[in-house]
Protein backbone atom coordinates (compact mmCIF):
# COMPACT_ATOMS: atom_id res chain seq x y z
CA UNK A 1 0.00 0.00 0.00
CA UNK A 2 1.36 3.58 -0.91
CA UNK A 3 -0.09 6.80 1.42
CA UNK A 4 0.55 9.71 -0.65
CA UNK A 5 -0.15 12.92 2.34
CA UNK A 6 1.00 16.53 1.99
CA UNK A 7 3.36 17.35 4.76
CA UNK A 8 3.10 17.25 8.25
CA UNK A 9 -0.64 18.39 8.14
CA UNK A 10 -3.04 17.08 11.12
CA UNK A 11 -5.07 15.92 7.90
CA UNK A 12 -1.90 13.77 7.34
CA UNK A 13 -1.75 12.81 10.68
CA UNK A 14 -5.23 11.85 11.12
CA UNK A 15 -4.99 9.68 7.94
CA UNK A 16 -2.08 7.80 9.08
CA UNK A 17 -3.26 7.44 12.48
CA UNK A 18 -6.82 6.16 10.63
CA UNK A 19 -5.02 3.72 8.81
CA UNK A 20 -2.77 2.25 11.87
CA UNK A 21 -5.78 1.70 13.67
CA UNK A 22 -7.43 -0.38 10.84
CA UNK A 23 -4.24 -2.00 10.38
CA UNK A 24 -3.91 -2.97 13.85
CA UNK A 25 -7.23 -4.11 14.52
CA UNK A 26 -6.99 -6.45 11.53
CA UNK A 27 -3.79 -8.58 12.40
CA UNK A 28 -4.04 -11.27 10.13
CA UNK A 29 -3.64 -8.98 6.84
CA UNK A 30 -0.23 -8.66 5.64
CA UNK A 31 -0.05 -5.58 4.65
CA UNK A 32 3.39 -3.63 3.82
CA UNK A 33 2.51 0.61 3.39
CA UNK A 34 4.68 3.27 2.39
CA UNK A 35 4.13 6.73 3.26
CA UNK A 36 4.69 9.37 0.89
CA UNK A 37 4.48 12.80 1.33
CA UNK A 38 4.12 14.79 -2.06
CA UNK A 39 6.01 18.16 -0.88
CA UNK A 40 8.98 16.04 -0.96
CA UNK A 41 8.61 13.49 -3.70
CA UNK A 42 6.30 15.15 -5.87
CA UNK A 43 7.56 12.70 -8.56
CA UNK A 44 6.20 9.87 -7.20
CA UNK A 45 2.53 11.84 -7.04
CA UNK A 46 2.81 12.36 -11.06
CA UNK A 47 4.14 8.45 -11.84
CA UNK A 48 0.87 7.58 -9.94
CA UNK A 49 -1.43 10.01 -11.31
CA UNK A 50 -2.13 11.05 -7.68
CA UNK A 51 -3.84 14.53 -7.52
CA UNK A 52 -5.65 14.73 -3.98
CA UNK A 53 -4.35 14.07 -0.48
CA UNK A 54 -4.42 11.99 1.65
CA UNK A 55 -4.83 9.22 -1.55
CA UNK A 56 -4.17 5.75 0.07
CA UNK A 57 -3.35 3.70 -3.32
CA UNK A 58 -3.70 -0.16 -2.69
CA UNK A 59 -0.85 -2.02 -4.90
CA UNK A 60 -1.49 -5.84 -4.08
CA UNK A 61 -3.53 -7.67 -3.77
CA UNK A 62 -4.78 -6.61 -7.18
CA UNK A 63 -7.03 -5.49 -7.84
CA UNK A 64 -5.73 -1.99 -7.14
CA UNK A 65 -7.82 0.73 -5.56
CA UNK A 66 -7.76 4.31 -4.80
CA UNK A 67 -9.12 5.92 -1.72
CA UNK A 68 -8.90 9.21 -1.04
CA UNK A 69 -9.99 11.30 2.49
CA UNK A 70 -8.71 11.36 5.81
CA UNK A 71 -9.59 8.08 6.04
CA UNK A 72 -12.43 8.43 9.19
CA UNK A 73 -14.52 6.43 7.14
CA UNK A 74 -14.10 3.20 7.92
CA UNK A 75 -16.87 1.72 6.11
CA UNK A 76 -15.77 2.61 2.65
CA UNK A 77 -11.99 2.04 4.14
CA UNK A 78 -12.24 -1.56 4.63
CA UNK A 79 -14.45 -2.43 1.29
CA UNK A 80 -11.48 -0.46 -0.14
CA UNK A 81 -9.21 -2.75 0.93
CA UNK A 82 -11.43 -6.11 0.93
CA UNK A 83 -11.37 -6.02 4.46
CA UNK A 84 -14.31 -7.96 6.06
CA UNK A 85 -15.21 -5.83 9.30
CA UNK A 86 -15.50 -8.24 12.26
CA UNK A 87 -15.02 -6.37 14.76
CA UNK A 88 -17.54 -2.94 14.85
CA UNK A 89 -20.01 -1.83 13.36
CA UNK A 90 -19.66 0.69 10.79
CA UNK A 91 -19.48 4.52 11.42
CA UNK A 92 -23.16 5.51 11.28
CA UNK A 93 -22.64 8.37 8.44
CA UNK A 94 -21.04 5.88 5.93
CA UNK A 95 -23.09 5.73 2.62
CA UNK B 1 -5.19 45.37 -4.15
CA UNK B 2 -1.60 45.17 -3.51
CA UNK B 3 1.18 47.23 -3.15
CA UNK B 4 2.37 47.52 -6.17
CA UNK B 5 -0.50 47.22 -8.26
CA UNK B 6 0.07 51.03 -10.06
CA UNK B 7 2.86 49.41 -11.94
CA UNK B 8 1.85 48.73 -15.77
CA UNK B 9 0.72 45.41 -16.14
CA UNK B 10 3.28 43.33 -18.82
CA UNK B 11 1.75 41.70 -21.18
CA UNK B 12 3.29 38.23 -23.12
CA UNK B 13 2.78 37.81 -26.36
CA UNK B 14 0.64 34.65 -27.12
CA UNK B 15 1.79 34.40 -30.69
CA UNK B 16 -1.57 33.22 -32.16
CA UNK B 17 -2.41 35.87 -34.99
CA UNK B 18 -4.77 38.11 -34.28
CA UNK B 19 -5.18 38.02 -30.33
CA UNK B 20 -2.28 39.84 -29.69
CA UNK B 21 -3.46 42.12 -31.91
CA UNK B 22 -6.82 42.62 -29.93
CA UNK B 23 -5.32 41.86 -26.52
CA UNK B 24 -2.81 44.80 -27.19
CA UNK B 25 -0.15 42.16 -26.71
CA UNK B 26 -0.82 39.58 -25.15
CA UNK B 27 -1.83 37.55 -22.01
CA UNK B 28 -1.21 39.80 -18.49
CA UNK B 29 2.22 38.17 -17.27
CA UNK B 30 2.52 36.60 -14.38
CA UNK B 31 -1.54 36.08 -13.63
CA UNK B 32 -4.00 33.97 -14.50
CA UNK B 33 -6.52 33.99 -17.68
CA UNK B 34 -9.61 32.23 -17.32
CA UNK B 35 -10.08 30.84 -21.21
CA UNK B 36 -14.07 29.95 -21.13
CA UNK B 37 -15.88 28.28 -24.64
CA UNK B 38 -18.95 25.80 -25.15
CA UNK B 39 -17.50 21.96 -26.51
CA UNK B 40 -16.07 22.65 -29.80
CA UNK B 41 -14.55 25.98 -29.54
CA UNK B 42 -11.03 25.42 -29.45
CA UNK B 43 -10.53 26.25 -25.99
CA UNK B 44 -7.58 22.96 -25.74
CA UNK B 45 -5.92 24.24 -29.23
CA UNK B 46 -6.03 28.02 -27.64
CA UNK B 47 -4.52 26.45 -24.64
CA UNK B 48 -1.61 24.17 -26.53
CA UNK B 49 -1.21 27.32 -29.19
CA UNK B 50 -0.45 29.90 -26.07
CA UNK B 51 2.51 26.73 -24.77
CA UNK B 52 4.07 26.19 -28.38
CA UNK B 53 4.39 29.73 -29.44
CA UNK B 54 6.17 30.67 -26.25
CA UNK B 55 8.61 27.33 -26.95
CA UNK B 56 9.38 28.09 -30.62
CA UNK B 57 8.99 32.09 -30.23
CA UNK B 58 10.74 32.97 -26.82
CA UNK B 59 12.33 29.80 -26.12
CA UNK B 60 10.18 29.61 -23.18
CA UNK B 61 9.47 26.20 -20.82
CA UNK B 62 5.63 25.14 -20.80
CA UNK B 63 3.82 23.19 -18.27
CA UNK B 64 0.50 21.65 -19.47
CA UNK B 65 -2.28 20.46 -16.86
CA UNK B 66 -4.82 17.98 -18.78
CA UNK B 67 -7.94 16.72 -17.04
CA UNK B 68 -9.32 15.66 -20.06
CA UNK B 69 -7.85 14.02 -23.09
CA UNK B 70 -4.58 12.06 -22.04
CA UNK B 71 -0.96 13.62 -23.30
CA UNK B 72 -0.79 10.80 -25.81
CA UNK B 73 -4.28 12.08 -27.60
CA UNK B 74 -2.89 15.72 -26.93
CA UNK B 75 0.60 14.76 -28.90
CA UNK B 76 -1.19 13.26 -31.45
CA UNK B 77 -3.90 15.66 -31.74
CA UNK B 78 -1.54 18.73 -31.93
CA UNK B 79 0.95 16.97 -34.49
CA UNK B 80 -1.23 18.16 -36.98
CA UNK B 81 -0.57 21.36 -36.63
CA UNK B 82 2.95 21.19 -36.80
CA UNK B 83 3.29 21.33 -32.89
CA UNK B 84 5.57 18.29 -31.89
CA UNK B 85 5.10 18.26 -28.02
CA UNK B 86 7.26 14.69 -28.19
CA UNK B 87 10.57 16.48 -28.99
CA UNK B 88 9.52 19.54 -26.59
CA UNK B 89 9.51 16.82 -23.73
CA UNK B 90 12.39 15.67 -25.00
CA UNK B 91 14.28 18.47 -24.91
CA UNK B 92 12.88 20.00 -21.57
CA UNK B 93 10.80 21.93 -22.96
CA UNK B 94 7.14 21.07 -22.05
CA UNK B 95 5.88 18.55 -19.11
CA UNK B 96 2.56 17.18 -18.99
CA UNK B 97 0.87 17.57 -15.50
CA UNK B 98 -1.12 14.00 -16.35
CA UNK B 99 -4.82 14.24 -14.63
CA UNK B 100 -6.49 12.82 -17.12
CA UNK B 101 -9.41 9.61 -16.03
CA UNK B 102 -7.69 6.55 -15.52
CA UNK B 103 -10.46 4.07 -15.93
CA UNK B 104 -8.37 1.17 -14.19
CA UNK B 105 -8.76 2.57 -10.96
CA UNK B 106 -11.90 3.04 -8.76
CA UNK B 107 -11.94 5.55 -6.49
CA UNK B 108 -13.44 5.10 -2.85
CA UNK B 109 -14.13 8.52 -0.71
CA UNK B 110 -13.10 8.31 2.96
CA UNK B 111 -13.13 11.39 5.16
CA UNK B 112 -11.70 14.75 3.59
CA UNK B 113 -9.48 15.89 1.52
CA UNK B 114 -7.80 18.36 -0.01
CA UNK B 115 -5.98 18.63 -3.73
CA UNK B 116 -2.46 19.36 -2.30
CA UNK B 117 -1.05 16.29 -4.73
CA UNK B 118 -2.16 18.43 -7.60
CA UNK B 119 -0.68 21.31 -6.48
CA UNK B 120 2.84 19.95 -5.51
CA UNK B 121 2.61 18.00 -8.92
CA UNK B 122 2.09 21.50 -10.80
CA UNK B 123 4.93 23.16 -8.62
CA UNK B 124 7.30 20.43 -9.91
CA UNK B 125 6.66 20.57 -12.82
CA UNK B 126 7.38 23.98 -13.39
CA UNK B 127 10.47 24.12 -11.50
CA UNK B 128 11.64 21.23 -13.31
CA UNK B 129 10.85 22.88 -16.51
CA UNK B 130 11.87 26.44 -15.59
CA UNK B 131 8.10 27.09 -17.19
CA UNK B 132 7.04 30.16 -17.62
CA UNK B 133 3.87 29.50 -19.16
CA UNK B 134 1.09 26.90 -17.81
CA UNK B 135 -2.25 26.35 -19.61
CA UNK B 136 -4.51 24.06 -17.11
CA UNK B 137 -7.07 22.22 -19.23
CA UNK B 138 -10.02 22.23 -18.16
CA UNK B 139 -11.52 23.66 -14.93
CA UNK B 140 -14.84 21.82 -15.72
CA UNK B 141 -13.45 18.31 -15.28
CA UNK B 142 -11.85 18.84 -12.01
CA UNK B 143 -15.59 19.50 -10.92
CA UNK B 144 -16.70 16.16 -12.33
CA UNK B 145 -14.04 14.28 -11.03
CA UNK B 146 -14.36 15.64 -7.29
CA UNK B 147 -18.03 15.43 -5.40
CA UNK B 148 -16.82 18.17 -3.02
CA UNK B 149 -17.24 21.24 -5.43
CA UNK B 150 -16.44 23.95 -2.43
CA UNK B 151 -12.95 21.90 -1.59
CA UNK B 152 -12.51 22.02 -5.63
CA UNK B 153 -13.06 25.71 -5.46
CA UNK B 154 -10.97 26.22 -2.45
CA UNK B 155 -8.20 24.42 -4.02
CA UNK B 156 -8.27 26.23 -7.16
CA UNK B 157 -8.11 29.44 -5.64
CA UNK B 158 -4.79 27.84 -4.04
CA UNK B 159 -3.44 26.47 -7.29
CA UNK B 160 -4.36 30.06 -8.94
CA UNK B 161 -2.29 32.11 -5.79
CA UNK B 162 0.99 29.48 -5.56
CA UNK B 163 1.18 30.22 -10.09
CA UNK B 164 0.75 33.71 -9.68
CA UNK B 165 3.98 33.46 -6.55
CA UNK B 166 5.87 31.07 -9.14
CA UNK B 167 5.53 34.51 -11.70
CA UNK B 168 4.23 31.84 -14.81
CA UNK B 169 1.73 33.17 -16.81
CA UNK B 170 -1.43 30.48 -16.61
CA UNK B 171 -4.00 30.06 -19.09
CA UNK B 172 -7.15 27.87 -17.41
CA UNK B 173 -10.04 26.91 -19.77
CA UNK B 174 -13.65 26.16 -18.70
CA UNK B 175 -16.75 24.99 -20.48
CA UNK B 176 -19.52 27.14 -21.10
CA UNK B 177 -23.44 26.01 -21.64
CA UNK B 178 -24.51 28.33 -23.99
CA UNK B 179 -22.56 30.79 -26.47
CA UNK B 180 -24.14 33.80 -24.75
CA UNK B 181 -25.12 33.22 -20.69
CA UNK B 182 -22.91 32.55 -17.80
CA UNK B 183 -19.11 33.03 -18.23
CA UNK B 184 -18.60 29.54 -17.17
CA UNK B 185 -20.57 26.74 -15.09
CA UNK B 186 -19.48 26.17 -11.43
CA UNK B 187 -19.08 29.92 -11.08
CA UNK B 188 -15.38 29.90 -11.92
CA UNK B 189 -14.74 33.22 -13.09
CA UNK B 190 -15.59 33.86 -9.48
CA UNK B 191 -11.81 33.44 -8.36
CA UNK B 192 -9.90 33.42 -11.28
CA UNK B 193 -11.89 36.75 -12.29
CA UNK B 194 -8.67 39.30 -13.42
CA UNK B 195 -8.96 38.49 -17.20
CA UNK B 196 -11.44 36.26 -18.71
CA UNK B 197 -11.38 35.50 -22.71
CA UNK B 198 -14.61 33.94 -24.48
CA UNK B 199 -14.41 31.19 -27.60
CA UNK B 200 -17.94 31.32 -29.36
CA UNK B 201 -18.57 28.64 -31.85
CA UNK B 202 -22.05 29.95 -33.14
CA UNK B 203 -24.19 28.29 -35.66
CA UNK B 204 -25.10 31.14 -38.59
CA UNK B 205 -26.63 30.34 -41.38
CA UNK B 206 -26.23 26.89 -41.19
CA UNK B 207 -22.59 27.06 -40.91
CA UNK B 208 -19.58 27.71 -37.77
CA UNK B 209 -18.42 31.16 -37.46
CA UNK B 210 -15.65 30.91 -34.83
CA UNK B 211 -15.00 34.25 -32.61
CA UNK B 212 -12.76 35.61 -29.76
CA UNK B 213 -13.49 38.15 -27.11
CA UNK B 214 -11.73 39.51 -24.22
CA UNK B 215 -14.51 39.71 -21.80
CA UNK B 216 -11.98 41.34 -18.78
CA UNK B 217 -8.44 42.05 -18.46
CA UNK B 218 -8.22 43.81 -15.18
CA UNK B 219 -6.29 47.04 -14.77
CA UNK B 220 -5.34 46.87 -18.22
CA UNK B 221 -6.74 47.95 -21.81
CA UNK B 222 -7.59 45.61 -24.71
CA UNK B 223 -10.16 45.78 -27.84
CA UNK B 224 -13.66 45.25 -27.45
CA UNK B 225 -16.42 42.72 -29.18
CA UNK B 226 -16.07 39.39 -31.01
CA UNK B 227 -13.02 38.58 -33.27
CA UNK B 228 -13.75 35.88 -35.79
CA UNK B 229 -10.64 33.16 -36.25
CA UNK B 230 -10.42 30.20 -37.85
CA UNK B 231 -8.42 27.10 -36.87
CA UNK B 232 -5.60 26.14 -40.07
CA UNK B 233 -4.16 22.60 -40.39
CA UNK B 234 -0.48 24.22 -40.23
CA UNK B 235 -1.12 26.88 -37.55
CA UNK B 236 -3.54 26.05 -34.97
CA UNK B 237 -5.69 29.05 -34.60
CA UNK B 238 -5.33 32.36 -37.14
CA UNK B 239 -7.25 35.46 -36.06
CA UNK B 240 -9.03 37.54 -38.62
CA UNK B 241 -9.28 40.68 -36.25
CA UNK B 242 -11.09 43.65 -38.28
CA UNK B 243 -11.25 46.14 -35.66
CA UNK B 244 -7.19 46.60 -35.50
CA UNK B 245 -6.96 46.70 -39.33
CA UNK B 246 -5.82 50.64 -39.68
CA UNK B 247 -6.45 53.02 -42.23
CA UNK B 248 -2.78 53.21 -42.61
CA UNK B 249 -2.04 51.93 -46.84
CA UNK B 250 0.02 54.06 -49.00
CA UNK B 251 -1.85 55.64 -51.76
CA UNK B 252 -0.16 56.00 -55.04
CA UNK B 253 -0.61 57.64 -58.34
CA UNK B 254 0.67 55.21 -60.27
CA UNK B 255 -2.06 53.82 -63.29
CA UNK B 256 -2.33 50.73 -64.19
CA UNK B 257 -4.11 49.88 -66.98
CA UNK B 258 -7.73 47.98 -67.07
CA UNK B 259 -7.35 45.91 -70.38
CA UNK B 260 -9.32 48.25 -72.18
CA UNK B 261 -8.35 51.48 -73.59
CA UNK B 262 -11.48 53.28 -73.41
CA UNK B 263 -12.26 52.41 -70.13
CA UNK B 264 -8.77 53.90 -69.02
CA UNK B 265 -9.92 56.87 -70.73
CA UNK B 266 -12.91 56.34 -69.09
CA UNK B 267 -11.13 56.21 -65.79
CA UNK B 268 -9.00 59.28 -66.72
CA UNK B 269 -6.03 57.18 -67.63
CA UNK B 270 -6.37 53.67 -66.03
CA UNK B 271 -7.11 52.37 -62.27
CA UNK B 272 -4.78 53.28 -59.12
CA UNK B 273 -1.93 50.74 -58.34
CA UNK B 274 -3.70 50.59 -55.04
CA UNK B 275 -7.18 50.69 -55.89
CA UNK B 276 -10.14 48.42 -55.37
CA UNK B 277 -12.06 48.36 -58.28
CA UNK B 278 -15.64 46.86 -57.57
CA UNK B 279 -17.71 46.12 -61.53
CA UNK B 280 -21.25 45.95 -60.46
CA UNK B 281 -23.89 44.56 -63.10
CA UNK B 282 -26.86 41.80 -63.74
CA UNK B 283 -25.94 38.69 -65.19
CA UNK B 284 -24.60 38.37 -68.44
CA UNK B 285 -23.49 42.15 -68.48
CA UNK B 286 -19.49 41.15 -69.11
CA UNK B 287 -18.22 41.39 -65.46
CA UNK B 288 -16.32 38.55 -65.71
CA UNK B 289 -15.38 39.52 -69.37
CA UNK B 290 -14.12 42.78 -67.69
CA UNK B 291 -12.20 41.09 -64.64
CA UNK B 292 -10.45 38.92 -67.66
CA UNK B 293 -9.67 41.44 -70.03
CA UNK B 294 -7.72 43.19 -66.47
CA UNK B 295 -5.65 40.51 -66.28
CA UNK B 296 -5.16 40.26 -69.96
CA UNK B 297 -4.09 43.84 -69.88
CA UNK B 298 -1.19 43.18 -67.41
CA UNK B 299 2.34 43.84 -68.40
CA UNK B 300 4.88 41.52 -69.18
CA UNK B 301 6.04 41.52 -65.87
CA UNK B 302 3.07 41.60 -63.87
CA UNK B 303 1.53 38.67 -62.19
CA UNK B 304 -1.83 38.22 -61.80
CA UNK B 305 -4.25 36.30 -59.34
CA UNK B 306 -7.64 35.08 -60.54
CA UNK B 307 -9.93 33.80 -57.52
CA UNK B 308 -13.14 32.33 -59.33
CA UNK B 309 -16.34 31.06 -57.49
CA UNK B 310 -18.73 31.23 -59.97
CA UNK B 311 -17.05 29.15 -63.05
CA UNK B 312 -14.82 26.13 -63.27
CA UNK B 313 -11.27 26.61 -64.58
CA UNK B 314 -12.37 25.07 -68.04
CA UNK B 315 -15.48 27.26 -68.66
CA UNK B 316 -13.31 30.51 -67.40
CA UNK B 317 -9.87 29.56 -69.82
CA UNK B 318 -12.60 28.84 -72.58
CA UNK B 319 -13.81 32.15 -72.39
CA UNK B 320 -11.11 33.66 -72.05
CA UNK B 321 -10.03 31.91 -74.91
CA UNK B 322 -13.12 33.29 -76.79
CA UNK B 323 -12.29 37.04 -75.91
CA UNK B 324 -8.65 36.91 -77.04
CA UNK B 325 -7.09 36.63 -73.64
CA UNK B 326 -4.99 33.34 -73.39
CA UNK B 327 -5.08 32.23 -69.43
CA UNK B 328 -3.19 28.86 -70.39
CA UNK B 329 -0.04 30.57 -71.59
CA UNK B 330 -0.22 32.95 -68.64
CA UNK B 331 -0.52 30.35 -66.47
CA UNK B 332 2.22 28.79 -68.23
CA UNK B 333 4.69 31.77 -68.06
CA UNK B 334 4.09 32.17 -64.35
CA UNK B 335 1.90 35.17 -65.00
CA UNK B 336 -0.82 34.39 -64.11
CA UNK B 337 -2.68 32.18 -60.92
CA UNK B 338 -5.90 31.12 -61.06
CA UNK B 339 -7.98 29.47 -58.00
CA UNK B 340 -11.54 28.18 -58.25
CA UNK B 341 -12.96 26.97 -55.34
CA UNK B 342 -16.87 26.51 -54.81
CA UNK B 343 -18.03 29.76 -52.31
CA UNK B 344 -19.55 27.01 -49.87
CA UNK B 345 -16.85 24.42 -49.42
CA UNK B 346 -15.94 26.72 -46.20
CA UNK B 347 -16.62 29.38 -44.20
CA UNK B 348 -15.40 33.49 -45.36
CA UNK B 349 -13.08 33.19 -42.72
CA UNK B 350 -10.98 30.41 -44.10
CA UNK B 351 -11.87 31.73 -47.70
CA UNK B 352 -9.78 34.73 -46.48
CA UNK B 353 -7.06 33.09 -44.51
CA UNK B 354 -6.67 30.80 -47.57
CA UNK B 355 -7.08 33.98 -50.38
CA UNK B 356 -4.11 36.07 -48.04
CA UNK B 357 -2.45 32.85 -47.92
CA UNK B 358 -2.26 32.84 -51.71
CA UNK B 359 -1.50 36.56 -52.37
CA UNK B 360 1.34 36.14 -49.83
CA UNK B 361 3.06 33.19 -51.96
CA UNK B 362 2.15 34.14 -55.67
CA UNK B 363 2.42 38.16 -54.75
CA UNK B 364 0.39 39.46 -57.88
CA UNK B 365 0.52 42.94 -58.68
CA UNK B 366 -3.20 42.23 -59.95
CA UNK B 367 -6.46 40.42 -58.40
CA UNK B 368 -9.24 39.68 -59.46
CA UNK B 369 -12.34 37.91 -57.55
CA UNK B 370 -15.37 37.01 -59.76
CA UNK B 371 -17.39 37.23 -57.93
CA UNK B 372 -17.83 38.84 -54.47
CA UNK B 373 -21.63 38.00 -54.33
CA UNK B 374 -21.49 34.19 -55.03
CA UNK B 375 -19.32 34.25 -51.36
CA UNK B 376 -21.49 36.35 -50.16
CA UNK B 377 -24.46 33.35 -50.64
CA UNK B 378 -24.75 32.24 -47.42
CA UNK B 379 -23.16 34.32 -45.02
CA UNK B 380 -24.28 36.57 -42.81
CA UNK B 381 -24.16 40.42 -43.24
CA UNK B 382 -21.57 40.71 -40.38
CA UNK B 383 -19.56 38.14 -41.76
CA UNK B 384 -19.61 38.99 -45.37
CA UNK B 385 -18.77 42.87 -44.73
CA UNK B 386 -16.08 41.61 -42.10
CA UNK B 387 -14.58 39.39 -44.90
CA UNK B 388 -14.73 42.23 -47.17
CA UNK B 389 -13.03 44.66 -44.86
CA UNK B 390 -10.29 42.20 -44.16
CA UNK B 391 -9.60 41.15 -47.70
CA UNK B 392 -9.58 45.00 -49.44
CA UNK B 393 -7.41 46.33 -46.63
CA UNK B 394 -5.01 43.40 -47.05
CA UNK B 395 -4.94 43.68 -50.56
CA UNK B 396 -4.36 47.73 -50.47
CA UNK B 397 -1.68 47.47 -47.79
CA UNK B 398 0.44 45.16 -50.75
CA UNK B 399 -0.23 47.49 -53.55
CA UNK B 400 -2.36 45.40 -55.69
CA UNK B 401 -4.97 46.52 -57.57
CA UNK B 402 -8.55 44.43 -56.80
CA UNK B 403 -10.81 43.93 -59.45
CA UNK B 404 -13.70 42.60 -57.52
CA UNK B 405 -17.27 41.83 -59.34
CA UNK B 406 -20.77 41.72 -57.72
CA UNK B 407 -24.33 40.55 -59.10
CA UNK B 408 -27.25 43.00 -59.12
CA UNK B 409 -30.56 40.92 -58.94
CA UNK B 410 -32.45 42.71 -61.27
CA UNK B 411 -31.29 42.81 -64.57
CA UNK B 412 -32.52 46.31 -65.50
CA UNK B 413 -30.95 48.49 -63.16
CA UNK B 414 -30.85 48.91 -58.76
CA UNK B 415 -27.74 47.86 -56.88
CA UNK B 416 -26.96 44.81 -55.12
CA UNK B 417 -26.28 44.27 -51.54
CA UNK B 418 -23.10 43.40 -52.16
CA UNK B 419 -22.59 47.18 -53.13
CA UNK B 420 -23.88 48.22 -49.87
CA UNK B 421 -21.69 46.74 -47.94
CA UNK B 422 -18.47 47.21 -49.89
CA UNK B 423 -18.91 50.31 -51.51
CA UNK B 424 -17.13 52.68 -49.01
CA UNK B 425 -14.51 50.68 -49.40
CA UNK B 426 -14.21 50.64 -52.94
CA UNK B 427 -12.28 53.30 -54.76
CA UNK B 428 -13.76 53.08 -58.15
CA UNK B 429 -16.98 51.62 -59.01
CA UNK B 430 -18.01 50.59 -62.68
CA UNK B 431 -21.55 49.94 -63.45
CA UNK B 432 -22.44 47.29 -66.06
CA UNK B 433 -26.60 47.86 -67.00
CA UNK B 434 -28.38 46.43 -69.78
CA UNK B 435 -30.27 49.30 -71.49
CA UNK B 436 -33.65 48.26 -73.71
CA UNK B 437 -34.27 50.55 -76.35
CA UNK B 438 -37.23 50.04 -79.07
CA UNK B 439 -37.23 46.26 -78.56
CA UNK B 440 -33.40 45.76 -78.25
CA UNK B 441 -31.25 45.14 -75.69
CA UNK B 442 -27.68 46.52 -75.25
CA UNK B 443 -25.39 47.44 -73.19
CA UNK B 444 -24.04 50.61 -70.92
CA UNK B 445 -21.40 51.02 -68.94
CA UNK B 446 -20.48 53.65 -66.44
CA UNK B 447 -17.49 54.73 -64.00
CA UNK B 448 -19.90 56.00 -60.70
CA UNK B 449 -17.10 56.85 -58.87
CA UNK B 450 -12.99 57.20 -58.82
CA UNK B 451 -11.49 58.64 -55.75
CA UNK B 452 -8.97 60.75 -56.13
CA UNK B 453 -9.40 61.15 -59.96
CA UNK B 454 -11.47 63.17 -62.59
CA UNK B 455 -13.72 60.59 -64.58
CA UNK B 456 -16.36 60.34 -67.21
CA UNK B 457 -20.03 61.16 -66.46
CA UNK B 458 -21.19 59.67 -68.98
CA UNK B 459 -22.83 56.54 -70.15
CA UNK B 460 -21.41 54.91 -72.75
CA UNK B 461 -22.54 51.48 -74.96
CA UNK B 462 -20.48 48.64 -75.49
CA UNK B 463 -20.10 45.50 -77.39
CA UNK B 464 -19.15 42.08 -76.93
CA UNK B 465 -17.23 40.02 -79.56
CA UNK B 466 -14.77 37.55 -80.19
CA UNK B 467 -12.03 40.20 -79.61
CA UNK B 468 -13.79 40.75 -76.22
CA UNK B 469 -15.14 44.19 -74.87
CA UNK B 470 -15.78 47.19 -77.30
CA UNK B 471 -16.44 50.72 -75.27
CA UNK B 472 -18.36 53.08 -77.80
CA UNK B 473 -20.17 56.53 -77.80
CA UNK B 474 -22.29 57.48 -75.06
CA UNK B 475 -26.39 56.89 -75.17
CA UNK B 476 -27.77 60.19 -76.14
CA UNK B 477 -30.72 61.72 -75.34
CA UNK B 478 -31.70 58.56 -73.15
CA UNK B 479 -32.38 59.26 -69.59
CA UNK B 480 -33.08 56.58 -66.63
CA UNK B 481 -30.61 54.12 -67.64
CA UNK B 482 -29.56 53.44 -63.96
CA UNK B 483 -32.92 53.17 -62.67
CA UNK B 484 -33.48 50.33 -65.07
CA UNK B 485 -36.05 52.48 -66.73
CA UNK B 486 -34.40 54.19 -69.76
CA UNK B 487 -37.02 56.76 -71.91
CA UNK B 488 -35.42 58.06 -75.19
CA UNK B 489 -36.11 62.04 -75.51
CA UNK B 490 -36.13 63.22 -79.35
CA UNK B 491 -35.44 66.49 -78.16
CA UNK B 492 -31.93 67.42 -77.67
CA UNK B 493 -30.82 67.57 -73.65
CA UNK B 494 -29.40 71.04 -74.54
CA UNK B 495 -32.59 72.18 -75.61
CA UNK B 496 -34.31 70.63 -73.68
CA UNK B 497 -32.57 72.13 -70.39
CA UNK B 498 -33.02 75.73 -71.83
CA UNK B 499 -36.76 74.73 -71.94
CA UNK B 500 -36.50 73.81 -67.79
CA UNK B 501 -34.58 77.41 -67.34
CA UNK B 502 -37.35 78.80 -69.18
CA UNK B 503 -40.20 77.36 -67.20
CA UNK B 504 -38.82 78.85 -63.35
Amino acid sequence: MKLFIAGRSPRSDLAVENLHRMLAGNPEDDFELTVIDVLEDPQLAEDDFVLATPTLIKVAPTPSRRIIGDLSDRTSLLRGLDIRDNSLPGDPKTT
Amino acid sequence: MTAHSHRPILKLKTGIAGFDAISNGGIPIGRTTLLAGTAGSSKTVFAVQFLACGISMNDESCVFVTFEETPDDIRQNMLSFGWDIAAWEAAGKWAFVDASPKPEDPVLLSGDYDLAALLARIEHAITRTGATRISIDSLGAIFSKFDDHHVVRGELLRISVALKKLNVTALMTAERNQEYGDIARHGIEEFVADNVIILRNVLEAESRRRTMEILKFRGTDHRKGEHPFSIVADGGIVGVPLSTVELNHRSSHVRISSGTDKLDAMCGGGFFRDSIVLISGATGTGKTLMATSFIGGAGANERSLFFAFEESRDQLFRNADGWGVDFQQMEEEGRLKVICTYPETTGLEEHLIEMKKAIMEFKPTRIAVDSLSALERGATPKSFREFVIGLTSFIKQQEIVGVFTSVTPTLMGGTSITEAHISTVTDTIILLRYVELFGEISRGIAVLKMRGSRHEKEIREFNIDQSGMHVGKPFRNITGILTGNPQFHQTPESERLQEMFEDV
